[in-house]
């Protein structure tokens, strides 16, 4: 029973900081945790989300692609369609690993699992499971990022060195909708009101401009669209899929930057709000 | 852990209120705990026992009052108050999706304790917590009893000074209750405070130094067991039955027996002195319950005589 470590020896102190209530600086602890969880858990759900995006691309890329011929890229050239649609699908795809982990991952956590309660009786302060979960969120993002780009590779669809900086915009696309995602779960009560995250992502999955320009849709539409987060990823990671940059390029990230902002200073007040009341 | 010779009390509590809009939850509750004392809030369901343990873990915030833990508000300085503090929840919140051990550990990073200190600390606490065979099993494999055994080794990864304890043993089967009470014991012995909530009496007869009694969001008494039951109480109780219907009918005949007299719907309660003296008077007087019964007042009949009601409803 001897110890010869002992706890003073570590224990975290002196952390009268601004956010003293609310952040302790061990936001690593919850992203152990989620590692040690999946290695023992739900290591199948990551691969089943690491495959749909490329059973889309080759029904669609492939299938499709065979009818459509090329199509007219970001700047002006003539690409394949399946190099068409695979960025817009990458974007996709880290759309759904990122909400999927903030939203329903997040809603089983603390309402069924009650472990942000058990996390939220140590030294961790709220800010540290925020940060911990949508880092968690954003790392599954990048590794579905990196395996899909692997693909486009294979499948010849990278034409620019370029294309390899689809990985980090990718990280950026899922880290806006992680924050965002974790803020609106944080409203949840019911698995009812879960559902209504399915029913605003499919359509915008759908009619993102994600399978054909925005110019089929008249004028009005077109702006509504262009007001989705998705629109602004599919188009950000079609730029650099062809290595064409423009003011817009700035206008896609600079929406995300703003979603990122917005996203973590909700969902650290609504943790505040619930497990600080 | 070297003995606290400060005289500092480690909680102080000064008028704490915590209001739900206009229910008062806790109303103007005022306290003081030394280090290594088993302090304790015994009162029914929802007297107020677990809002005000979540106040002084600093995930609730006070309405009003002060409220200082080991010298600090804890909810101005949360993370730095809970690194003391060891927290069993009401219900278990094990990490499910993690192996018995890994609990511990995880648990212990959560502190920002490093694995070279919480490996042999896991081990240690396993052995404490009687559950070194179940190190690999899977948390949903355990019984109900090892489930709080685990909780309660968990709170226990940072060496805190003091244990929170809701409601500890609630649910749990005699036997689990005696092995945890027995840990709970140890802990005190090794210079551990302890708070702890309950509505069982004679848990809080067993375990605390001294308590208080809430009802309704405030302290109706407070004193050690002893103090308590000799001040509000008499030294024995006689117990009788005369059947559901007639209990309240048979009662204004026992009027004058003992030195008080208390109607419950499924007994009467006599105080006095001496219990068998006084059922001697009662079939002096041609009653003839069904069953009696003569023991030492307890906890439960001092909570009587406060709020005029029973604690576990």
């Amino acid at each position: 029973m001897t110890n010869p470590l002992s706890v003073e020896d570590y224990r975290l102190t002196g952390r009268t900081r601004t956010l003293g209530a609310l952040y302790s600086r061990n936001a690593r602890a919850v992203i152990a945790r989620g590692l040690r969880a999946t290695k023992s858990s739900n290591w199948m759900v990551m691969v089943s989300g690491f495959f749909e995006p490329v059973l889309y691309l080759l029904s669609m890329g492939v299938g499709l692609g065979a009818l459509v011929g090329t199509v007219t890229g970001p700047g002006g050239s003539e690409i394949s369609y399946a190099a068409y649609i695979a960025p817009a699908l990458l974007a996709v795809s880290a759309m759904n690993g990122a909400v999927y982990d903030s939203t329903w991952n997040v809603f089983f956590k603390m309402n069924f699992a009650k472990l942000y309660q058990g996390m939220l009786s140590t030294s961790l302060g709220p800010l540290d499971v925020a940060i911990g979960e949508i880092f968690l969120a954003l790392l599954r993002g990048a590794l579905y990022a990196t395996g899909f780009t692997a693909v486009m590779g294979v499948m010849g669809l990278i034409t620019t060195p370029w294309a390899l900086l689809m990985i980090p915009a990718s990280v950026l696309i899922a880290f806006g909708f992680a924050a965002f995602g974790m803020a609106i779960t944080s409203f949840m009560k019911t698995f009812q009101q879960m559902e209504w995250v399915n029913f605003v992502m499919l359509p915008m999955f759908l009619f993102s401009a994600t399978f054909y320009p925005l110019s089929v849709y008249p004028q009005p539409i077109q702006v509504f669209i262009q007001a989705l987060p998705l629109w602004h990823g599919v188009e950000l990671l079609r730029q650099i899929s062809a290595g064409v940059f423009t003011a817009a390029t700035g206008v896609h990230v600079l929406y995300y930057a703003a979603m990122i902002a917005i996203g973590v200073v909700l969902t650290t007040g609504r943790l505040r709000a619930l497990f600080l009341k | 852990m070297p003995p606290n010779l400060t005289a500092e009390p480690v909680i102080a509590a000064r008028a704490l209120s915590k209001h739900y809009g206009e229910f008062a939850a806790v109303d103007g509750i005022s306290f003081e705990v030394p280090a290594g004392e088993a302090f304790g809030l015994l009162g029914p369901n929802g007297a107020g026992k677990s809002t005000t343990m979540k106040m002084i873990g600093g995930v609730s915030q006070r309405t009003s009052g002060e409220l200082s833990i080991m010298g600090l508000d804890p909810e101005r300085h949360g993370p730095e108050v809970r690194a003391h503090l060891g927290v069993v929840p009401q219900q278990d919140n094990l990490d499910e999706e993690l192996r018995v051990r890994d609990n511990l550990l995880v648990y212990g990073r959560y502190f920002g304790l490093p694995m070279s200190y919480l490996k042999p600390k896991a081990d240690e606490l396993l052995e404490f917590a009687q559950l070194t065979e179940k190190a690999g099993a899977k948390v949903d494999s355990l019984s109900g009893g090892m489930k709080r055994r685990l909780t309660i080794a968990r709170s226990l990864i940072n060496e805190p000074k003091i244990l929170l304890l809701d409601e500890p043993t609630t649910g749990l089967d005699p036997q689990a209750r005696h092995i945890l009470w027995d840990r709970l014991f140890r802990l005190k012995e090794s210079g551990v405070t302890l708070i702890l909530t309950t509505h069982y009496m004679d848990e809080a007869e067993q375990l605390c130094d001294r308590l208080v009694v809430v009802d309704k969001g405030r302290i109706m008494a407070e004193g050690s067991p002893a103090t308590l039951i000799r001040e509000h109480s008499t030294r024995e109780v006689l117990e009788l039955r005369f059947g559901s219907e007639r209990n309240t009918t048979v009662a204004a005949d026992l009027e004058g027996i003992g030195e008080r007299l208390e109607t419950l719907p499924d007994r009467v309660l006599i105080y006095a002195s001496d219990g068998e003296a006084a059922l001697e008077q009662v079939t002096a007087r041609g009653l003839h319950p069904i069953t009696s019964l003569v023991r030492r007042s307890s906890l439960e009949d001092v909570f009587l005589r406060l709020t005029g009601r029973s604690l576990v409803d």
